[in-house]
């Protein structure tokens, strides 16, 4: 019994430590948010509790944009369904991670931590996915995400500039020391990838397509590429996330 | 202003949730279709490259920063390090360059 104890308090402990690139990147990002929740008059308690109980940077965006211009609350209710969408895709992807004797309840905690980020991670851990890796993460990105919010309305312009902009590309580097080590064993797998930035490339320079929002682009590119790569180069998955037959 | 901030926040939160969760809870099986797996094994790293390019480059506010540490990034992964150790040498890559 105690040498699981200490085993999970390993696992939670690696989740903590991938979490903590999160956790910068987070806080410089909802930082921001937090100035921008501040000019639209969105007090401090308000924007705390917006990002506690949302942690979504694109969706709490988008809020804030609504919430300024009064709209109505289906509004928000469909604006926050299209930019969050692909928490769906990434969930449903998570299901196939665990293992399917796990107790039913962590599927209620772990879902509250499905963010861009933390999902990135998880799918990168070898094998089968132990929610208390996800829980780690999770305590230290939700407080980062939180109170980067609060301290963005309370602090305003404060913090440098210069460590805000170096700040703000954490999580873009975490991503790609995600993505890059599956590309580099899995052919496959980079050539999606380069077609998913090329996609992404040309979605944001190209008339008309261009005034598509970030979170539908999203959507559609990843819908789109993930399911040509499906057809073309089907994988014999033993367990998600873990290929067998893979060729270098 | 007859519209109150707290029923916003209630509805993004419940909203956000339920996305989040119902997948989740409601596939409890592995799946077996093939072309359903292959796509789930190929969402993250797809949906995670278009989150990350282009817009990497204007993250920093300067395109010639974003682009450095960018390629920082690429290679620190490339040369098998972790998370943590690659997104701080694109940080400070930036730092760097915009204190010069």
């Amino acid at each position: 019994m105690k040498e699981k104890a200490v085993k999970n308090w390993k696992i939670f402990k690696s989740g903590m430590r991938d979490g903590v690139p999160i956790a910068l990147g987070y806080f410089a990002v909802s930082f921001s948010l937090g100035i921008q929740a501040k000019q639209i008059g969105v007090s401090a308690i308000a924007a705390t509790v917006m990002s506690l109980t949302n942690l979504t940077s694109a969706g709490e965006a988008a809020a804030l944009t609504l919430i300024a211009a009064h709209a109505p609350y289906l509004e928000m209710a469909i604006s926050q369904l299209v930019i969050n969408i692909r928490y769906m895709l990434m969930s449903c992807a998570l299901s196939q991670k665990w293992d399917p004797e796990m107790p039913f309840y962590h599927r209620f905690l772990v879902a509250f931590g499905v963010t861009d980020e933390i999902f990135g991670i998880s799918i990168g851990v070898p094998g089968k996915l132990n929610p208390l890796y996800s829980y780690g993460a999770m305590a230290l990105a939700i407080p980062g995400w939180t109170i980067g919010t609060c301290l963005g309305v309370v602090m305003g312009n404060i913090l440098p500039e210069l460590i805000v902009n170096a700040l703000s590309i954490a999580l873009y580097g975490m991503f790609v020391a995600i993505f890059v080590p599956p590309a580099k064993e899995d052919k496959h797998v980079a050539l999606a990838v380069v077609a998913a930035m090329i996609g992404s490339l040309a979605c944001t320079v190209m008339p008309y397509v261009r005034e598509m929002s970030a979170g539908s682009r999203i959507i559609v590119l990843t819908i789109v590429i993930s399911l040509v790569a499906a057809i073309l180069f089907p994988i014999d998955v033993p367990e998600a996330g873990k290929p067998q037959t893979v060729e270098n | 202003m007859n519209h109150n901030i707290w029923i916003y926040l209630l509805i993004m939160a419940v909203v956000t949730y339920l996305i989040r969760m119902l997948p989740l809870t409601l596939i409890r099986k592995e799946i077996k279709n093939k072309t359903i797996r292959s796509f789930l094994y190929y969402v993250p790293y797809v949906t995670l490259a278009v989150m990350t390019f282009p817009a990497i480059i204007s993250a920093t506010g300067n395109q010639w920063t974003g682009l450095a540490g960018f390629v920082t990034a690429l290679v620190m992964a490339y040369k098998g390090q972790g998370l943590f150790k690659v997104s701080v040498a694109a940080c400070v890559v930036v730092f760097l360059l915009e204190l010069v």
